[in-house]
């Protein structure tokens, strides 16, 4: 067999199938064999919204993305350079996306009448045969057939070969890409370790995947692609929503007060409850409770009780907790509530991701009830903005909303992981109990922070009552006074602005100072950002970059950078949203670039829109 | 009558220490009164610190209870306090917690949390103030409210068919069901300490007299004349006998309950004794739901109908993290921040 080695810089390989085909696992794989490996990497994956749609069809086509090389890697890729199709559908679904000339590695199993007509290309037309895939490299195995010869003498059933066959393609890309398979057979051990048969073959099959592009007679290249200089330090892969859960126990740990999560299953925010309710050793207190507004509500006894309430959710279920926010903001106590964004409205499009829900993060309440709100820009940020939450939150006694989305929260990439002790230290301190009955007890007297003090149950000469009602300066009381509700109203207002004076000032991502071009963004558009504006730059322009973590109150600076600038751009994937807030806030005609597909950017969108604006 | 500043207790409680300095500002002749009089009797007896006793209420005429108890309080958003009590109770099982409610409150909006907490079974008071009418909203109809009433929303007759919040609560597996009436003070301070002595979600409901808005709605059984016909106070281990001069008891005939006169040389013994660990025969009892104009109608139970012991959530949940430490032992942040599978850079 001739074989043909290239270094390349980086790759980007689309692994799709039908939602049964274990493509995510295959990409997940991939993904932490490729970390492990010292890549920089970045991942999307592509999930459809059914369970398990009719097989063979387009709508049960399940993908996963993986861009990674040897510089830096900040989005999951464009376009990919090699498209692995299980079937015709997962063909079909992704061939737009592959670039010119890439590789197609297709299971022609999957491309049987059946699979062909379900797909849409029809039963006589063929894609593999009928020479419309000339301008790429094709390669076509029949991989059900060769999985399942190489476990000829297991006793399994089919059904339980056939679904090995990820594991197959697995070996056969970590062969193509000189990758070890050592770490895919731990994870092997520990899965499977108590069914041995379905261990014994899976290994079979990963290895058998691996050997065929040893053996195979087809004329193959493979590629090298070395690892990335990456700053020096200690580095393990990471999901954002498991970075966000992660941030959560973090922070309850330097804070010195109890987790507690109430929270109701929601895509695409569920892994957050399933990792937090993994983590009982530390005391972390999970309820699933009956719907949202139960789950924030029970936040919010715990937090009245001294713990620290959390929950999340996506649109639809923020939607739900909206009138126990304002209760929150009333109440004035320590609450983080999670959205992790999708594509709406109503239940719009639950695994794709969207970034439509700031406006209703900073407005959506009845009544002027003013929230901070903090987004995070990729997977590894979603600890470092969920940390920061967390310590507003808990030091300013107020609820606070973390934004995130689908696409950080499913997304991996290289994080440089902090120790406990580097962690900022979070500053929370409950009223002590009254040793004397002179001085009555005031639980709305507010310190330099504008906040009120943590006075919970089971302190002495502590008692008193809290609620909705809008209640008088200082003392609580319920007042319908004029005078003090506007005091109350802009009290309240005052005491989330003077955050900004605890936040950092806003830095530069990248570029000059002062340019022709600054583009604005927020969430999880940073990467696409970033490579946008390399290439950019590549081709003369002019511009910087700043990325917003704190998006209200906003950086005390941000007003004296955006002057600086001749024109702001904003890409947002929404129909604008933080463009009205800058155009409020600061009076300036800042453009707006606005890709609402349940996508991210491509770099190449953000690169085009900043040529356009720079001429 | 009211104490204006918090008194620190060095000394055990007294009623006049749950006094808070606000206004009662219910009307004249609300039932609510008497309850709260009660409640605040009934609570320096149980060996409890003021500092560990919470009330948690949603919205309503009910639900302004917690201002005028001097202890910690939290008057929330309707039909939610049933979910926020659940948090609290889950993250400081210590507490004693005490949710008043109303029948707007809990079984309208609120349906859905009072369900889910009684099956849940968190060691927690509910005190439903059923007063069949919306009264803070000045007079619409309520999920108790009877068939054909006329209110300011139904002006011709209402349609709805109402909750039997007894029979609602047994559904959703409560594991302490009892009813009581503001109008008799003994009854309902002995139902009080019976709520807090349950150690599971205990639910009282508590017959109060909307006098505004939907007076007399219970005068038959808490007047005088009508009381001891159309009543039926049940004590465990007790045979079912009612009537002014407790002539009437109850038996079964296989499972229908049929009233007999002891007159007519029906002995006690044949009547039926009173279980409060029988299920089935609690589910009987909550369906003595009768309207009083129907012949042979049943009398309305006020006691503890149903009393059983199960495991409750907030021990179970510290129990499995408990558990889950006494195994692999405290988690150690920096091995979850560095994670199975890492690598350094240099």
């Amino acid at each position: 067999m001739a074989e043909k080695k290239e270094l390349l810089e980086e790759v980007t390989i689309r692994f799709a199938g039908d939602s049964g085909d274990g493509m995510q696992l295959t990409g997940m794989q991939f993904t932490n064999t490729t970390a492990l490996f010292g890549n920089d990497l970045s991942t999307f994956p592509d999930y459809p919204a059914e369970i398990r749609a009719p097989q063979g069809t387009l709508a049960g086509v399940s993908g996963f993305q993986i861009h990674f090389g040897s510089i830096d890697i900040h989005t999951p890729g464009d376009e990919c350079d090699v498209l692995v199709a299980m079937n015709a559908a997962a063909l079909k679904a992704n061939i737009r996306l592959l670039k010119q000339g890439g590789i197609i590695i297709a299971n022609t199993d999957g491309f049987d009448t059946k699979n062909l007509r379900l797909s849409g290309y029809g039963e006589e037309n063929n894609p593999l045969t009928n020479g419309t895939l000339e301008k790429y490299h094709l390669y076509q195995f029949d991989i059900t057939k060769l999985t399942r010869n190489s476990l000829t003498e297991s006793g399994l059933t089919t059904k339980e070969i056939d679904r090995s066959k990820n594991m197959f393609i697995l070996g056969f890309i970590y062969w193509m890409y000189n990758r070890p398979i050592e770490n895919s057979i731990n994870f092997l051990n520990e899965k499977f370790s108590k069914k041995q048969d379905i261990l014994d073959s899976n290994i079979k099959v990963l290895k058998a995947g691996y050997h065929f592009g040893e053996t195979t007679e087809t004329f193959m290249t493979r590629y090298d692609v070395k690892k990335a200089k990456m700053v020096p330090g200690a580095y393990r892969n990471i999901m954002g929503n498991q970075a966000t859960a992660y941030a959560m126990i973090a922070a309850s740990q330097k804070a010195g007060v109890n987790l507690f999560y109430g929270t109701y299953p929601i895509t695409p925010a569920s892994d957050i409850l399933h990792e937090l309710s993994k983590q009982k050793v530390f005391g972390v207190k999970t309820f699933q409770a009956e719907d949202e507004i139960a789950a924030i509500c029970s936040a919010i006894g715990a937090s009245f009780g001294g713990s620290f309430g959390t929950t999340a959710s996506s649109g639809p279920g923020i939607a739900l907790k909206t009138e126990a926010m304002g209760l929150a903001v009333n109440l004035e106590l320590p609450l983080l509530i999670i959205n992790v964004q999708r594509g709406g409205p109503s239940t719009g499009l639950p695994t794709k991701t969207e970034q439509s829900d700031l406006l209703q993060a900073i407005y959506g309440r009845n009544g002027e009830a003013p929230i901070p709100v903090i987004a995070a820009s990729s997977p590894g940020d979603c600890f470092g903005a969920a940390y920061a939450a967390c310590r507003i939150a808990l030091e300013h006694m107020t609820p606070v909303i973390l934004l995130t989305d689908g696409y950080i929260a499913t997304g991996a990439e290289p994080w440089q992981y902090p120790t406990a002790e580097s962690l900022p230290p979070i500053h929370v301190q409950f009223e002590k109990p009254k040793t004397n009955a002179e001085e009555k007890f005031l639980p709305y007297k507010r310190d330099e922070k504008l906040s009120r003090p943590w006075a919970i149950p089971g302190t002495k000469g502590l008692e008193h009552r809290i609620g909705g009602l809008e209640k008088q300066h200082e003392t609580g009381n319920i007042s319908y006074d004029p005078e003090n509700h506007e005091f109350m109203v802009k009290m309240r207002a005052a005491k989330v602005d003077k955050i900004a004076d605890y936040i950092p000032l806003q830095k530069l991502d990248s570029g000059n100072e002062k340019a022709k071009v600054l583009v604005l963004g927020w969430g999880s558009t940073y990467g696409s950002i970033k490579t946008g504006l390399i290439q950019a730059r590549a081709e003369g322009c002019d511009v910087s970059h700043a990325h917003l973590r704190y998006v209200f109150p906003f950086p005390k600076n941000l007003e004296s950078i955006l002057k600086n600038f001749d024109t702001v751009l904003i890409p947002e994937m929404n129909n604008g949203q933080l463009i009205k807030l800058i155009r409020d806030q600061f009076l300036i005609p800042a453009i707006g670039l606005n890709k609402i597909k349940g996508l991210p950017f491509n770099a190449s969108e953000i690169k085009d829109k900043v040529v356009e604006l720079s001429k | 009558m009211n104490t204006n500043e918090n008194t620190i207790l060095d000394k055990p409680m007294t009623s006049k220490d749950l006094v808070t300095d606000q206004d009662v500002r219910w009307c004249p002749g609300c039932g609510d009164y008497s309850i709260l009089k009660q409640v605040q009797t009934v609570l320096p007896e149980l060996g409890l610190k003021r500092e560990e006793i919470v009330f948690i209420s949603g919205i309503g005429c009910s639900s302004r209870f917690p201002y005028y108890m001097e202890t910690f309080g939290m008057h929330s958003i309707h039909g939610r306090a049933t979910a926020i009590a659940s948090g609290l109770k889950a993250s400081r099982p210590e507490l004693s917690v005490w949710i008043i409610t109303g029948d707007g409150d809990a079984l309208s909006i609120g349906g859905n949390h009072f369900i889910h907490l009684l099956r849940r079974n968190f060691d927690v008071n509910i005190l439903l103030f059923n007063n069949q009418i919306y009264g803070l909203t000045k007079g619409q109809y309520s999920p108790t409210s009877e068939e054909g009433k006329i209110t300011k929303s139904t002006p011709f007759g209402s349609l709805d068919h109402p909750f039997n919040p007894l029979a609602l609560s047994m559904g959703a597996d409560a594991t302490f069901v009892a009813r009581s009436m503001d109008r008799d003070p003994v009854h309902l301070k002995e139902m009080l300490r019976r709520t807090h002595k349950h150690k599971g979600a205990s639910f009282l409901e508590i017959y109060q007299n909307c006098n505004v808005f939907n007076d007399g709605a219970f005068f038959i059984y808490t007047d005088k004349e009508t009381k001891k016909l159309e009543t039926l106070m049940v004590e465990h281990g007790k045979p079912l006998i009612f009537g002014d001069k407790n002539e009437k008891g109850i038996r079964l005939d296989g499972y229908a309950p049929v009233i007999v006169d002891l007159a007519d040389g029906n002995s006690t013994n044949d009547l039926w004794i009173h279980d409060e660990k029988d299920r089935l025969k609690a589910e009987i009892l909550t369906r003595f739901f009768d309207n009083p104009i129907n012949e042979n109608h049943m009398p309305r139970v006020f006691g503890v109908i149903y009393s059983e012991d199960r495991p409750c959530y907030e021990e179970m949940l510290v129990n499995q993290i408990a558990d889950t430490i006494s195994k692999r032992g405290n988690g150690n942040l920096d091995a979850l921040l560095k994670g199975k599978e890492s690598w350094v850079i240099s």
